[in-house]
């Protein structure tokens, strides 16, 4: 109950804080909101199971072209019915997220360690082809209905604005249940399996359901926040969920702190206001060496985060997650007291 | 038929390469107990040298012998200075400073030589031999089976009848006896990693002068390719990773000459999610212990 107070202060705040900010931070507050509830469920999956998926930008892809092909196929049918074209797509996402999880959670359950990372990885790389193969539209993708700002508001607030109040919705409702699972018997479960696996199968923890049901678990948020990103930009295409993409969803889960829901906030919006600060700044050096900087220089410190961080702490994240609330007190906290994810 | 015959000899060149990459990636685990997921942008940062020295100098082999070393060097340093330093106790540290390194390479590469494909050009002819009007192998892709064929029997050779090899199986088999008994342990995993991003130099170069040029991201679809294979023929399979090497590069060459070039990493998915599904193990590594 306290987590659902919690939960809906947090979105009050977020919907006001939209306000205070211009179209384009809106529009990049909405993306942020995508990434976020992505990043929730991978920092779930990897900091309570150990489970490294390097391919979640795919189950993003997933739950975006889940979201476009049902989201338009309303709309064609009943072309008024704003809410209901909304609601289907979130619907669609949400089921084709989750049949990809559930058919890498049961591999998952089989696999360990570095077996999984590669088949993720090779996920990620198949995925241009994949779009290509089948009726996914190719190179340009799909493209979902774009979503007015309704009467009432209308002479509220913009449409950047309205697509970051439904992206903030999204992203609470698929957080949310993550928090609660997190905190309650399953997280427990989760971090049985993680802990030593035969001593959790000797207690009646079966490792393997665990596992698939918590790639299940982190699949659907990620696949809710792909629908998020088709709702802002109106588009889902192969090459906006490539590899760089999805090692940046493990980037902003690492440096917020493996297992931390609100770390996975901070990660989150790093790695969608970061990219784009380095590029601002970039346009003052010359054109030539600019070009070369852009979208290369904030991968690159990204890279040395996640190496310097994973050096300074080989006790686990728990410690930097410490360290990084500390300074900022007003980051969403997770509902449970933190325990330590690494073992 | 003289299509399939093309692609077969192909598909044995692709694999060649694959399959040297796959072992790259098996001597890293027999060495290090880690899938080094940074393999493919060590051996590109290596393949720049070499392009750079055969650039400077005008020959093919000053440049092979440089990326060679400097994939070494690469490879020793960061045992040294990165992997060393992380726990062990999981390999999860290690899979995620590994993807660091990634971005670290990758990104710094671009922002030295620009993301643009500069094309290498091979030392040897690649228009096919004709045999009874049916066109095989070129010169170059003899010289890919040849090279990849020398280098893989040496390091049977190295880790089989030498010292130094027994001294390598040893620490990676068992650290703790080793160490009792005088092996340098530490030592030992740091020529391991040397030895391991050398081969994968070595695959990324001979693989470079076939495909669209030189670029950061040249080596990421071999890396998969080749982890696949690692996987299929199990990781701890040197003679696995030839079998599953060579299968997997004609299995690559048919589905691109009779479906089409975007079907290939479908198909090398499909084939790597049944094995890690049906024998997680790989089809050629022993029986795991028993857990639970």
């Amino acid at each position: 109950m306290r987590t659902l107070l919690r939960a809906a202060l947090i979105t009050l705040l977020a919907i006001a804080a939209t306000f205070g900010l211009d179209p384009f931070r809106n529009y990049q507050l909405a993306t942020a909101a995508g990434v976020f509830a992505a990043v929730a469920g991978l920092t779930v999956l990897i900091g309570l199971t150990g489970q490294l998926s390097l391919g979640h930008a795919v189950l993003m892809a997933a739950g975006g072209y889940g979201y476009a092909a049902t989201a338009t196929a309303v709309d064609a049918a009943a072309p008024d019915a704003g809410p209901a074209a909304l609601l289907a797509g979130l619907a669609g996402a949400a089921a084709a997220s989750g049949a990809l999880g559930l058919l890498l959670g049961m591999a998952a359950a089989r696999l360990r360690g570095p077996y999984l990372a590669g088949l993720t990885l090779a996920l990620v790389i198949a995925l241009p082809s994949a779009a290509n193969v089948l009726p996914l539209g190719g190179e340009q993708g799909l493209s979902a209905p774009f979503l007015p700002v309704p009467e009432a508001l209308s002479a509220l607030i913009a449409v950047e604005q309205w697509h970051a109040w439904l992206a903030i919705l999204i992203s609470a409702a698929a957080v949310t249940p993550l928090v609660l699972l997190r905190a309650g018997r399953p997280g427990l479960r989760m971090r049985a399996v993680l802990g030593d696996e035969t001593a959790a199968a000797l207690a009646g923890v079966r490792p393997g359901p665990v596992k698939t049901a918590a790639f299940v678990a982190s699949a659907v948020p990620a696949g809710l926040g792909g629908a998020v990103l088709a709702v802002a930009t109106q588009q889902v295409t192969p090459g906006g969920y490539g590899l760089a993409f999805s090692l940046t969803l493990v980037v902003a889960a690492v440096i917020g702190g493996l297992g931390s829901i609100g770390g996975a906030a901070i990660g989150a919006v790093l790695v969608v206001a970061l990219p784009w600060l380095v590029d601002t700044a970039v346009e003052a050096v010359p054109a030539d060496l600019g070009q070369r900087l852009n979208g290369n220089l904030a991968v690159l410190l990204f890279g040395a985060v996640v190496i310097a961080a994973t050096l300074a702490r080989p006790d686990g994240a728990a410690g930097l997650l410490a360290r990084l609330r500390r300074p900022t007190p007003a980051a969403p906290t997770p509902a449970t007291p933190s325990t330590n994810t690494e073992r | 038929m003289d299509r399939l015959v093309f692609l077969l000899a192909t598909g044995l060149a692709r694999g060649a390469v694959l399959a040297l990459f796959a072992l790259s990636l098996v001597i890293v685990w027999r060495a290090a107990r880690a899938v080094n997921f940074a393999q493919a942008a060590m051996a590109v940062c290596a393949v720049y040298i070499a392009f750079a020295l055969t650039a400077a100098s005008g020959s093919y082999w000053l440049g092979l012998a440089g990326g060679l070393a400097a994939g070494a060097a690469l490879g020793a340093a960061v045992e040294r200075g990165l992997m060393r330093r992380l726990p062990h106790l999981t390999p999860l540290p290690g899979m995620i400073c590994a993807i660091g390194l990634v971005m670290v390479l990758q990104s710094g590469l671009a922002i030295a030589f620009g993301p643009e494909h500069r094309p290498m050009r091979p030392p040897f002819s690649q228009s096919p031999f004709v045999i009874g009007g049916v066109p095989v192998l070129s010169p170059y892709d003899l010289f890919v089976l040849v090279t990849a064929a020398a280098v893989m029997g040496a390091l049977a050779l190295l880790f089989a009848g030498t010292s130094l090899g027994l001294r390598l199986r040893a620490a990676a088999f068992a650290p703790e006896t080793s160490r009792l008994l005088g092996v340098r342990v530490p030592r030992m995993v740091t020529i391991g990693w040397a030895l391991s991003v050398a081969a994968a130099a070595l695959a990324a170069i001979l693989l470079v002068p076939t495909e669209l040029g030189l670029n950061p991201h040249a080596a990421d679809l071999l890396f998969v390719n080749a982890f696949a294979v690692a996987v299929i023929g199990g990781l701890d399979s040197p003679a696995g990773a030839l079998a599953a090497g060579l299968g997997v590069g004609v299995l690559v060459s048919l589905t691109t000459g009779y479906v089409s070039a975007s079907a290939a990493p479908l198909a090398v998915l499909a084939l790597l999610t049944a094995v890690l599904l049906l024998r997680p193990g790989g089809l050629f590594a022993a029986r795991e212990a028993r857990r639970a």
